[in-house]
Protein backbone atom coordinates (compact mmCIF):
# COMPACT_ATOMS: atom_id res chain seq x y z
CA UNK A 1 0.00 0.00 0.00
CA UNK A 2 1.35 3.36 -0.71
CA UNK A 3 0.26 6.54 0.80
CA UNK A 4 0.71 9.35 -1.42
CA UNK A 5 1.78 12.98 0.72
CA UNK A 6 0.66 16.14 -0.72
CA UNK A 7 1.78 19.37 0.69
CA UNK A 8 -1.02 21.79 0.72
CA UNK A 9 0.28 25.48 1.55
CA UNK A 10 -1.49 27.77 3.86
CA UNK A 11 -3.50 24.58 5.21
CA UNK A 12 -1.97 21.78 5.58
CA UNK A 13 -0.99 18.33 4.50
CA UNK A 14 -3.00 15.73 2.40
CA UNK A 15 -1.98 12.22 2.40
CA UNK A 16 -3.94 9.41 0.41
CA UNK A 17 -4.24 5.72 -0.45
CA UNK A 18 -6.01 3.19 -2.67
CA UNK A 19 -7.54 0.38 -0.92
CA UNK A 20 -7.44 -2.65 -2.57
CA UNK A 21 -10.93 -2.20 -3.80
CA UNK A 22 -10.20 0.24 -5.63
CA UNK A 23 -11.46 3.12 -3.47
CA UNK A 24 -9.43 6.38 -2.87
CA UNK A 25 -9.44 7.16 0.49
CA UNK A 26 -7.74 10.47 2.73
CA UNK A 27 -7.46 12.89 5.13
CA UNK A 28 -6.38 16.54 5.22
CA UNK A 29 -4.23 17.34 8.27
CA UNK A 30 -5.54 21.41 9.18
CA UNK A 31 -2.22 23.38 10.82
CA UNK A 32 -4.23 23.75 13.93
CA UNK A 33 -4.88 19.71 14.56
CA UNK A 34 -8.43 19.95 12.55
CA UNK A 35 -8.72 16.86 10.15
CA UNK A 36 -10.69 16.12 7.33
CA UNK A 37 -11.29 12.29 6.24
CA UNK A 38 -12.30 12.78 2.56
CA UNK A 39 -13.90 9.80 0.23
CA UNK A 40 -12.67 10.19 -3.28
CA UNK A 41 -15.27 9.81 -6.25
CA UNK A 42 -15.30 6.18 -8.28
CA UNK A 43 -15.66 7.96 -11.32
CA UNK A 44 -13.82 11.20 -11.18
CA UNK A 45 -10.37 10.39 -9.56
CA UNK A 46 -9.36 13.94 -8.29
CA UNK A 47 -12.46 14.84 -6.76
CA UNK A 48 -13.49 14.13 -3.30
CA UNK A 49 -16.86 12.92 -2.58
CA UNK A 50 -17.45 12.60 0.94
CA UNK A 51 -15.44 15.40 3.57
CA UNK A 52 -16.13 14.75 6.86
CA UNK A 53 -14.87 17.26 9.01
CA UNK A 54 -13.33 15.95 12.34
CA UNK A 55 -12.42 17.82 15.81
CA UNK A 56 -8.81 16.32 17.25
CA UNK A 57 -10.61 14.39 19.66
CA UNK A 58 -12.77 12.30 17.12
CA UNK A 59 -10.44 11.84 15.12
CA UNK A 60 -8.50 9.90 17.66
CA UNK A 61 -11.39 8.10 18.30
CA UNK A 62 -11.96 7.23 14.76
CA UNK A 63 -8.16 6.24 14.57
CA UNK A 64 -9.02 4.21 17.87
CA UNK A 65 -12.02 2.30 16.04
CA UNK A 66 -10.08 1.65 13.19
CA UNK A 67 -7.53 -0.39 15.55
CA UNK A 68 -4.54 1.63 16.29
CA UNK A 69 -3.74 1.15 19.94
CA UNK A 70 -5.16 -1.69 20.96
CA UNK A 71 -2.29 -2.90 22.98
CA UNK A 72 -3.46 0.22 25.47
CA UNK A 73 -6.91 -1.39 25.75
CA UNK A 74 -5.06 -4.33 27.33
CA UNK A 75 -3.30 -2.03 29.29
CA UNK A 76 -6.24 -0.10 30.77
CA UNK A 77 -7.93 -3.77 31.32
CA UNK A 78 -5.72 -3.73 34.75
CA UNK A 79 -8.38 -1.57 36.11
CA UNK A 80 -11.01 -4.19 36.15
CA UNK A 81 -8.75 -6.26 38.54
CA UNK A 82 -8.50 -3.78 41.17
CA UNK A 83 -11.84 -2.15 42.46
CA UNK A 84 -11.72 1.55 43.29
CA UNK A 85 -8.73 2.06 40.08
CA UNK A 86 -9.07 3.17 36.97
CA UNK A 87 -6.97 3.42 34.37
CA UNK A 88 -7.17 6.75 32.00
CA UNK A 89 -5.85 7.43 28.48
CA UNK A 90 -4.60 10.88 27.70
CA UNK A 91 -3.51 11.94 24.57
CA UNK A 92 -1.06 14.70 24.58
CA UNK A 93 -2.76 17.84 22.21
CA UNK A 94 -0.57 20.05 20.24
CA UNK A 95 -1.41 22.77 22.88
CA UNK A 96 -0.37 20.80 25.92
CA UNK A 97 1.92 22.53 27.95
CA UNK A 98 3.90 19.45 28.33
CA UNK A 99 4.76 18.81 24.43
CA UNK A 100 8.45 18.38 23.99
CA UNK A 101 8.99 18.35 27.99
CA UNK A 102 9.92 15.88 30.35
CA UNK A 103 7.45 13.37 32.56
CA UNK A 104 9.33 14.97 35.29
CA UNK A 105 8.49 18.72 34.81
CA UNK A 106 4.59 17.34 35.10
CA UNK A 107 5.29 16.22 38.58
CA UNK A 108 2.19 14.29 38.32
CA UNK A 109 2.18 11.56 41.71
CA UNK A 110 3.05 14.71 43.79
CA UNK A 111 0.12 16.92 42.56
CA UNK A 112 -2.28 14.57 41.53
CA UNK A 113 -1.43 10.71 43.59
CA UNK A 114 -2.00 9.12 40.24
CA UNK A 115 0.61 7.54 38.67
CA UNK A 116 2.02 7.30 34.56
CA UNK A 117 2.77 3.93 34.14
CA UNK A 118 2.98 3.65 30.18
CA UNK A 119 3.70 6.15 27.11
CA UNK A 120 1.86 4.65 23.69
CA UNK A 121 4.18 6.30 21.15
CA UNK A 122 3.73 4.91 17.17
CA UNK A 123 1.85 2.14 18.45
CA UNK A 124 4.97 1.11 20.75
CA UNK A 125 4.52 1.26 24.26
CA UNK A 126 7.16 2.80 26.81
CA UNK A 127 6.32 0.70 30.15
CA UNK A 128 7.54 2.72 33.35
CA UNK A 129 8.64 5.65 31.66
CA UNK A 130 10.91 7.56 33.64
CA UNK A 131 11.03 11.00 34.81
CA UNK A 132 13.57 12.33 31.92
CA UNK A 133 11.06 10.83 29.19
CA UNK A 134 10.20 13.82 26.89
CA UNK A 135 5.96 14.34 26.23
CA UNK A 136 5.49 14.59 22.51
CA UNK A 137 2.10 15.67 20.20
CA UNK A 138 0.01 12.26 20.05
CA UNK A 139 1.76 10.62 22.61
CA UNK A 140 -1.35 8.47 24.90
CA UNK A 141 -0.33 8.84 28.06
CA UNK A 142 -1.38 5.77 30.67
CA UNK A 143 -2.38 6.89 34.20
CA UNK A 144 -3.57 4.26 36.59
CA UNK A 145 -5.28 6.02 40.13
CA UNK A 146 -9.11 6.65 41.71
CA UNK A 147 -11.41 8.64 39.15
CA UNK A 148 -10.73 11.63 40.82
CA UNK A 149 -6.85 11.27 40.53
CA UNK A 150 -6.88 10.53 36.62
CA UNK A 151 -9.22 13.10 36.04
CA UNK A 152 -6.38 15.60 37.44
CA UNK A 153 -3.33 14.43 35.25
CA UNK A 154 -5.67 14.83 32.23
CA UNK A 155 -6.45 18.35 33.26
CA UNK A 156 -3.21 18.92 34.21
CA UNK A 157 -1.34 17.17 30.73
CA UNK A 158 -4.21 19.89 28.92
CA UNK A 159 -3.33 23.13 30.94
CA UNK A 160 -0.18 22.78 32.72
CA UNK B 1 -16.78 69.36 17.73
CA UNK B 2 -18.14 65.66 17.23
CA UNK B 3 -19.60 63.93 20.49
CA UNK B 4 -18.70 60.69 21.61
CA UNK B 5 -22.44 59.85 21.55
CA UNK B 6 -22.65 60.54 18.00
CA UNK B 7 -19.76 58.71 17.25
CA UNK B 8 -20.79 55.28 18.84
CA UNK B 9 -23.70 55.90 17.69
CA UNK B 10 -22.63 56.44 13.62
CA UNK B 11 -20.15 53.21 14.23
CA UNK B 12 -22.20 50.97 16.25
CA UNK B 13 -25.17 51.15 13.27
CA UNK B 14 -21.74 50.71 10.33
CA UNK B 15 -20.69 47.50 12.53
CA UNK B 16 -24.69 45.88 12.97
CA UNK B 17 -25.23 46.77 9.73
CA UNK B 18 -21.86 44.63 8.47
CA UNK B 19 -22.90 42.04 10.76
CA UNK B 20 -26.68 42.30 9.22
CA UNK B 21 -24.78 41.95 5.60
CA UNK B 22 -22.30 39.20 6.47
CA UNK B 23 -25.38 37.00 7.74
CA UNK B 24 -27.03 37.81 4.47
CA UNK B 25 -23.82 37.18 2.36
CA UNK B 26 -23.65 33.80 4.27
CA UNK B 27 -26.98 32.49 3.82
CA UNK B 28 -27.14 33.09 -0.07
CA UNK B 29 -23.65 31.41 0.02
CA UNK B 30 -21.78 34.65 -1.35
CA UNK B 31 -18.43 36.15 -0.02
CA UNK B 32 -19.19 39.44 2.08
CA UNK B 33 -16.78 41.48 0.66
CA UNK B 34 -19.21 42.57 -1.69
CA UNK B 35 -21.68 43.48 0.79
CA UNK B 36 -19.46 45.49 3.01
CA UNK B 37 -18.75 47.17 -0.55
CA UNK B 38 -22.29 48.23 -0.97
CA UNK B 39 -22.83 49.29 2.45
CA UNK B 40 -19.97 51.74 2.68
CA UNK B 41 -21.43 53.44 -0.86
CA UNK B 42 -24.98 53.76 1.32
CA UNK B 43 -22.54 55.17 4.34
CA UNK B 44 -20.19 57.55 2.02
CA UNK B 45 -20.73 61.11 0.42
CA UNK B 46 -23.61 60.66 -1.71
CA UNK B 47 -25.21 57.61 -0.04
CA UNK B 48 -28.34 56.69 1.51
CA UNK B 49 -27.04 57.75 4.93
CA UNK B 50 -23.66 59.45 5.00
CA UNK B 51 -21.56 59.56 7.95
CA UNK B 52 -20.17 62.36 9.70
CA UNK B 53 -18.67 62.06 13.54
CA UNK B 54 -17.17 58.62 12.46
CA UNK B 55 -15.61 59.17 9.23
CA UNK B 56 -11.75 59.78 10.62
CA UNK B 57 -11.59 56.39 12.80
CA UNK B 58 -12.77 54.53 10.07
CA UNK B 59 -10.25 55.91 8.19
CA UNK B 60 -7.90 55.06 10.30
CA UNK B 61 -9.22 51.66 11.03
CA UNK B 62 -9.27 51.23 7.34
CA UNK B 63 -5.47 51.77 6.84
CA UNK B 64 -5.16 49.24 10.07
CA UNK B 65 -7.40 47.01 7.91
CA UNK B 66 -4.77 46.92 4.99
CA UNK B 67 -2.25 46.48 7.26
CA UNK B 68 -3.40 43.51 9.25
CA UNK B 69 -5.03 41.91 5.58
CA UNK B 70 -1.04 42.03 4.34
CA UNK B 71 0.32 41.02 7.87
CA UNK B 72 -1.89 37.82 7.40
CA UNK B 73 -1.16 36.81 3.94
CA UNK B 74 2.40 36.90 5.08
CA UNK B 75 1.88 34.50 8.02
CA UNK B 76 -0.62 32.52 5.54
CA UNK B 77 3.13 31.34 3.86
CA UNK B 78 6.10 30.04 5.00
CA UNK B 79 9.09 31.44 3.13
CA UNK B 80 9.74 27.63 2.62
CA UNK B 81 6.84 27.28 0.82
CA UNK B 82 6.87 30.53 -1.25
CA UNK B 83 10.46 29.42 -2.37
CA UNK B 84 9.48 25.83 -3.12
CA UNK B 85 5.98 26.97 -5.11
CA UNK B 86 9.01 28.91 -6.95
CA UNK B 87 10.95 26.11 -8.09
CA UNK B 88 8.13 24.07 -9.13
CA UNK B 89 5.48 26.09 -10.42
CA UNK B 90 6.89 29.03 -12.03
CA UNK B 91 5.29 28.92 -15.51
CA UNK B 92 2.03 28.25 -13.73
CA UNK B 93 2.82 31.42 -12.04
CA UNK B 94 4.20 33.61 -14.83
CA UNK B 95 1.12 32.22 -17.39
CA UNK B 96 -1.08 33.26 -14.54
CA UNK B 97 0.57 37.36 -14.26
CA UNK B 98 0.88 37.78 -18.10
CA UNK B 99 -2.97 36.49 -19.04
CA UNK B 100 -4.79 38.11 -15.69
CA UNK B 101 -3.02 41.45 -15.69
CA UNK B 102 -3.63 42.27 -19.74
CA UNK B 103 -7.24 42.85 -19.79
CA UNK B 104 -6.47 45.61 -16.95
CA UNK B 105 -3.18 46.73 -18.67
CA UNK B 106 -5.32 47.13 -21.46
CA UNK B 107 -8.08 48.78 -20.35
CA UNK B 108 -6.31 51.44 -18.81
CA UNK B 109 -4.76 52.15 -21.87
CA UNK B 110 -8.21 51.61 -23.87
CA UNK B 111 -9.57 54.61 -21.29
CA UNK B 112 -6.73 56.97 -21.81
CA UNK B 113 -5.30 56.52 -18.28
CA UNK B 114 -1.92 56.01 -18.76
CA UNK B 115 0.94 53.85 -17.71
CA UNK B 116 0.71 54.29 -13.62
CA UNK B 117 -2.81 53.67 -13.72
CA UNK B 118 -2.14 50.55 -16.14
CA UNK B 119 0.11 48.91 -13.57
CA UNK B 120 -2.70 49.26 -10.75
CA UNK B 121 -5.14 48.24 -12.92
CA UNK B 122 -3.24 45.25 -14.22
CA UNK B 123 -2.79 44.43 -10.49
CA UNK B 124 -6.21 45.08 -9.41
CA UNK B 125 -7.68 42.05 -12.21
CA UNK B 126 -4.74 39.85 -11.83
CA UNK B 127 -4.67 38.85 -8.35
CA UNK B 128 -6.65 35.97 -6.71
CA UNK B 129 -8.82 36.39 -3.23
CA UNK B 130 -6.92 33.47 -1.35
CA UNK B 131 -9.48 34.36 1.57
CA UNK B 132 -12.37 34.17 -0.68
CA UNK B 133 -10.67 30.88 -2.73
CA UNK B 134 -9.73 29.30 0.95
CA UNK B 135 -12.99 29.83 2.56
CA UNK B 136 -15.03 28.19 -0.79
CA UNK B 137 -12.86 25.08 -0.90
CA UNK B 138 -13.43 24.53 2.58
CA UNK B 139 -17.10 25.02 2.52
CA UNK B 140 -17.73 22.83 -0.72
CA UNK B 141 -15.54 20.03 0.70
CA UNK B 142 -12.76 20.10 -1.96
CA UNK B 143 -9.33 20.37 0.10
CA UNK B 144 -8.76 17.13 -0.37
CA UNK B 145 -9.10 17.54 -4.20
CA UNK B 146 -6.10 16.28 -6.49
CA UNK B 147 -6.44 19.91 -7.92
CA UNK B 148 -6.60 21.70 -4.80
CA UNK B 149 -2.67 21.69 -4.46
CA UNK B 150 -2.69 23.19 -7.75
CA UNK B 151 -5.44 26.00 -6.93
CA UNK B 152 -3.14 26.87 -3.54
CA UNK B 153 0.18 26.58 -5.60
CA UNK B 154 -1.10 29.48 -8.03
CA UNK B 155 -2.46 31.39 -5.06
CA UNK B 156 1.42 30.85 -3.30
CA UNK B 157 2.83 32.81 -6.53
CA UNK B 158 0.59 35.62 -6.29
CA UNK B 159 1.49 36.03 -2.46
CA UNK B 160 5.61 36.48 -3.78
CA UNK B 161 4.40 38.26 -6.58
CA UNK B 162 2.28 40.83 -4.31
CA UNK B 163 5.85 40.82 -2.46
CA UNK B 164 7.49 42.09 -6.10
CA UNK B 165 4.81 43.94 -6.91
CA UNK B 166 3.66 46.04 -4.18
CA UNK B 167 7.26 47.82 -3.89
CA UNK B 168 7.34 48.47 -7.65
CA UNK B 169 3.51 50.08 -7.27
CA UNK B 170 3.74 51.86 -4.24
CA UNK B 171 7.40 53.33 -5.84
CA UNK B 172 5.39 54.20 -8.87
CA UNK B 173 1.96 56.08 -7.14
CA UNK B 174 4.37 58.30 -5.05
CA UNK B 175 6.88 59.05 -7.81
CA UNK B 176 4.11 59.10 -10.92
CA UNK B 177 7.59 57.77 -12.86
CA UNK B 178 9.36 54.90 -13.36
CA UNK B 179 12.52 57.01 -13.22
CA UNK B 180 12.36 58.80 -10.21
CA UNK B 181 10.68 55.80 -8.31
CA UNK B 182 13.51 53.14 -8.89
CA UNK B 183 15.31 54.32 -6.08
CA UNK B 184 12.45 53.16 -3.88
CA UNK B 185 11.84 50.03 -5.71
CA UNK B 186 15.46 48.84 -5.47
CA UNK B 187 15.39 49.41 -1.43
CA UNK B 188 12.15 47.79 -1.34
CA UNK B 189 13.30 45.21 -3.53
CA UNK B 190 16.39 44.75 -1.62
CA UNK B 191 14.61 44.89 1.81
CA UNK B 192 12.46 41.89 0.49
CA UNK B 193 15.89 39.51 -0.73
CA UNK B 194 17.10 40.53 3.06
CA UNK B 195 13.57 39.07 4.73
CA UNK B 196 13.43 35.95 3.00
CA UNK B 197 16.91 34.80 3.62
CA UNK B 198 16.38 36.26 6.90
CA UNK B 199 12.97 34.35 7.16
CA UNK B 200 14.77 31.09 5.51
CA UNK B 201 18.25 30.73 7.58
CA UNK B 202 17.14 32.59 10.59
CA UNK B 203 13.43 32.81 11.56
CA UNK B 204 13.33 30.72 14.94
CA UNK B 205 15.87 34.87 15.76
CA UNK B 206 12.86 37.23 14.79
CA UNK B 207 10.49 34.47 15.91
CA UNK B 208 12.08 35.38 19.03
CA UNK B 209 11.26 38.85 19.22
CA UNK B 210 7.78 38.14 19.82
CA UNK B 211 7.67 34.83 21.11
CA UNK B 212 9.81 32.98 24.06
CA UNK B 213 9.74 28.89 22.72
CA UNK B 214 10.43 28.32 26.42
CA UNK B 215 7.13 29.55 28.02
CA UNK B 216 4.13 28.70 28.05
CA UNK B 217 2.05 30.30 24.43
CA UNK B 218 0.38 33.48 26.26
CA UNK B 219 -2.45 34.70 23.33
CA UNK B 220 -2.74 38.34 25.08
CA UNK B 221 1.14 38.75 24.87
CA UNK B 222 1.25 37.00 21.17
CA UNK B 223 -1.09 39.80 20.04
CA UNK B 224 0.27 42.80 21.16
CA UNK B 225 3.53 41.62 20.16
CA UNK B 226 3.25 40.94 16.69
CA UNK B 227 0.52 43.33 16.11
CA UNK B 228 2.99 46.14 17.54
CA UNK B 229 5.77 44.56 15.75
CA UNK B 230 3.52 44.50 12.48
CA UNK B 231 2.13 48.51 12.80
CA UNK B 232 6.05 49.67 13.43
CA UNK B 233 7.50 48.32 10.13
CA UNK B 234 4.50 48.98 8.76
CA UNK B 235 5.13 53.16 9.89
CA UNK B 236 8.57 52.82 9.20
CA UNK B 237 8.20 51.52 5.72
CA UNK B 238 5.57 54.47 5.10
CA UNK B 239 8.40 56.77 6.09
CA UNK B 240 10.71 55.45 3.49
CA UNK B 241 8.00 55.71 1.46
CA UNK B 242 7.66 52.20 0.82
CA UNK B 243 4.20 51.80 1.76
CA UNK B 244 3.12 50.47 4.98
CA UNK B 245 1.36 47.44 3.54
CA UNK B 246 4.53 46.35 2.12
CA UNK B 247 6.34 46.55 5.41
CA UNK B 248 3.56 44.56 7.62
CA UNK B 249 3.47 41.85 4.57
CA UNK B 250 7.53 41.40 5.04
CA UNK B 251 6.57 40.47 8.82
CA UNK B 252 4.39 38.40 8.44
CA UNK B 253 6.40 36.48 5.95
CA UNK B 254 9.71 36.52 8.48
CA UNK B 255 7.72 34.79 11.25
CA UNK B 256 7.01 31.12 11.29
CA UNK B 257 6.74 27.77 12.67
CA UNK B 258 4.32 27.92 15.94
CA UNK B 259 4.33 31.66 16.48
CA UNK B 260 3.10 32.41 12.83
CA UNK B 261 0.13 29.93 13.58
CA UNK B 262 -0.25 31.40 16.73
CA UNK B 263 -0.71 34.38 15.66
CA UNK B 264 -2.71 33.48 12.25
CA UNK B 265 -5.45 32.06 14.98
CA UNK B 266 -4.95 35.44 17.59
CA UNK B 267 -5.54 37.86 14.84
CA UNK B 268 -8.32 36.76 12.15
CA UNK B 269 -10.67 38.00 14.82
CA UNK B 270 -8.94 41.91 14.69
CA UNK B 271 -8.51 41.28 11.06
CA UNK B 272 -11.94 40.42 10.11
CA UNK B 273 -13.09 43.69 12.14
CA UNK B 274 -10.74 46.11 10.66
CA UNK B 275 -10.53 44.26 7.09
CA UNK B 276 -14.65 44.94 7.05
CA UNK B 277 -13.98 48.62 8.10
CA UNK B 278 -11.16 48.97 4.89
CA UNK B 279 -13.61 47.52 2.75
CA UNK B 280 -16.30 50.03 4.15
CA UNK B 281 -13.91 52.91 3.66
CA UNK B 282 -13.23 51.93 0.19
CA UNK B 283 -16.85 52.30 -0.46
CA UNK B 284 -17.34 55.75 1.08
CA UNK B 285 -14.58 57.08 -1.10
CA UNK B 286 -16.64 56.04 -4.02
CA UNK B 287 -19.28 58.12 -5.49
CA UNK B 288 -22.26 55.95 -6.17
CA UNK B 289 -23.38 58.39 -8.89
CA UNK B 290 -20.24 57.23 -10.68
CA UNK B 291 -20.72 53.68 -10.42
CA UNK B 292 -23.47 53.25 -13.50
CA UNK B 293 -20.74 54.66 -15.40
CA UNK B 294 -18.04 52.26 -14.66
CA UNK B 295 -20.46 49.59 -15.50
CA UNK B 296 -19.98 48.55 -18.69
CA UNK B 297 -16.20 48.64 -18.19
CA UNK B 298 -16.53 46.79 -15.12
CA UNK B 299 -18.56 43.78 -16.98
CA UNK B 300 -15.95 43.75 -19.75
CA UNK B 301 -13.06 43.34 -17.18
CA UNK B 302 -14.95 40.52 -15.17
CA UNK B 303 -15.92 38.58 -18.36
CA UNK B 304 -12.15 38.54 -19.29
CA UNK B 305 -11.30 37.96 -15.76
CA UNK B 306 -13.21 35.10 -15.97
CA UNK B 307 -11.94 33.51 -18.83
CA UNK B 308 -8.64 34.80 -17.52
CA UNK B 309 -8.80 32.99 -14.80
CA UNK B 310 -10.35 29.72 -15.99
CA UNK B 311 -7.42 29.49 -18.72
CA UNK B 312 -4.93 29.50 -15.95
CA UNK B 313 -6.32 26.82 -13.81
CA UNK B 314 -6.65 24.11 -16.61
CA UNK B 315 -3.52 25.12 -17.54
CA UNK B 316 -2.29 24.71 -14.53
CA UNK B 317 -4.20 21.41 -13.39
CA UNK B 318 -3.50 20.03 -17.02
CA UNK B 319 0.54 20.58 -16.31
CA UNK B 320 -0.18 18.62 -12.84
CA UNK B 321 -1.91 15.65 -14.51
CA UNK B 322 -5.58 16.48 -13.86
CA UNK B 323 -8.49 15.06 -15.50
CA UNK B 324 -10.74 17.39 -17.19
CA UNK B 325 -13.44 17.76 -14.78
CA UNK B 326 -10.84 18.64 -11.99
CA UNK B 327 -8.74 20.98 -14.30
CA UNK B 328 -12.03 22.88 -14.82
CA UNK B 329 -12.67 22.96 -11.00
CA UNK B 330 -9.43 24.35 -10.64
CA UNK B 331 -9.91 27.18 -12.95
CA UNK B 332 -13.21 28.55 -11.37
CA UNK B 333 -11.58 28.12 -8.12
CA UNK B 334 -8.79 30.84 -9.16
CA UNK B 335 -11.99 33.61 -10.64
CA UNK B 336 -12.82 35.02 -7.28
CA UNK B 337 -11.15 38.58 -6.83
CA UNK B 338 -11.47 40.48 -3.63
CA UNK B 339 -9.33 41.97 -0.64
CA UNK B 340 -6.36 42.47 -2.88
CA UNK B 341 -7.74 43.78 -5.48
CA UNK B 342 -9.11 46.77 -2.87
CA UNK B 343 -6.05 47.05 -1.14
CA UNK B 344 -4.06 47.90 -4.22
CA UNK B 345 -7.05 50.25 -5.67
CA UNK B 346 -7.11 51.67 -2.47
CA UNK B 347 -3.53 53.03 -2.41
CA UNK B 348 -4.02 54.79 -6.18
CA UNK B 349 -7.02 55.99 -4.88
CA UNK B 350 -5.32 57.62 -2.39
CA UNK B 351 -2.48 58.61 -4.27
CA UNK B 352 -5.12 60.52 -6.09
CA UNK B 353 -4.00 59.21 -9.86
CA UNK B 354 -7.12 58.76 -11.65
CA UNK B 355 -11.09 59.60 -10.21
CA UNK B 356 -12.45 56.85 -12.12
CA UNK B 357 -10.40 54.22 -11.25
CA UNK B 358 -12.12 53.66 -7.51
CA UNK B 359 -15.51 53.24 -9.23
CA UNK B 360 -14.41 50.61 -11.61
CA UNK B 361 -12.28 48.97 -9.46
CA UNK B 362 -15.09 48.81 -7.20
CA UNK B 363 -17.91 47.75 -9.76
CA UNK B 364 -15.25 44.70 -10.48
CA UNK B 365 -14.81 43.16 -7.59
CA UNK B 366 -18.35 43.95 -6.70
CA UNK B 367 -19.23 41.41 -9.65
CA UNK B 368 -15.73 39.29 -8.67
CA UNK B 369 -16.20 38.78 -5.40
CA UNK B 370 -19.98 37.29 -6.31
CA UNK B 371 -19.47 35.49 -9.19
CA UNK B 372 -16.62 33.51 -7.92
CA UNK B 373 -17.92 31.45 -5.38
CA UNK B 374 -20.75 30.49 -7.83
CA UNK B 375 -18.40 30.02 -10.80
CA UNK B 376 -16.62 27.41 -8.27
CA UNK B 377 -19.77 25.86 -7.32
CA UNK B 378 -21.76 25.59 -10.50
CA UNK B 379 -18.50 24.57 -12.45
CA UNK B 380 -19.29 20.99 -12.42
CA UNK B 381 -22.70 21.06 -13.86
CA UNK B 382 -21.74 23.70 -16.45
CA UNK B 383 -18.98 21.25 -17.59
CA UNK B 384 -20.83 18.06 -17.85
CA UNK B 385 -23.44 19.57 -19.93
CA UNK B 386 -20.89 21.14 -21.95
CA UNK B 387 -19.17 18.11 -22.25
CA UNK B 388 -22.23 16.20 -22.73
CA UNK B 389 -23.67 18.75 -25.76
CA UNK B 390 -20.06 18.29 -27.41
CA UNK B 391 -20.06 14.44 -27.20
CA UNK B 392 -23.82 14.21 -28.98
CA UNK B 393 -22.10 16.83 -31.80
CA UNK B 394 -19.28 14.46 -32.48
CA UNK B 395 -19.51 10.41 -33.29
CA UNK B 396 -19.17 8.60 -30.33
CA UNK B 397 -15.97 6.89 -30.38
CA UNK B 398 -14.66 10.52 -30.16
CA UNK B 399 -15.41 11.00 -26.59
CA UNK B 400 -13.17 13.79 -25.29
CA UNK B 401 -10.72 12.62 -22.84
Amino acid sequence: MEIEETALPGIGLRHDFQTRGGRRLGVVSHHHGRRDLVIYDAEDSDATRECVPLTAEESDALSELLGAPHIVEKLTDISKAFAGLVGEQIAIQPDSPYAGRPLGDTQARTRTGASIVAVVRDQIVHASPRPDFRFEVGDIVVVVGTPDNTASVAALLRTG
Amino acid sequence: MHSTPTTFLELGGVLFSLGILGHLAMRGGISPIPLYLLGGLAFGHGGLLPLGASEEFIEVGAEIGVVLLLLTLGLEYTAEELLHGLRRNAPAGVLDLVLNATPGVVAAFLLGWGPVAAVVLGGVTGISSSGIIAKVLGDLGRLGNRETPVVLSVLVLEDLAMAVYLPILTALLAHQTFGRGSVTVAVALGLLVAVLFVALRHSDKVTRLVFNPKADRNDEILLLRVLGLALLVAGIAQRMQVSAAVGAFLVGIALSGPVAEGAQEVLSPLRDLFAAVFFVFFGMQTDPAKIPSALLAGSLLAIAGVVTKVITGWWAARRAGIGTMGRFRAGAALVARGEFSIVIAGLAVAAGIEPKLGPLAACYVLLMAIIGPLAARFVEPVTRAGRRRLAARRPPSAAPG
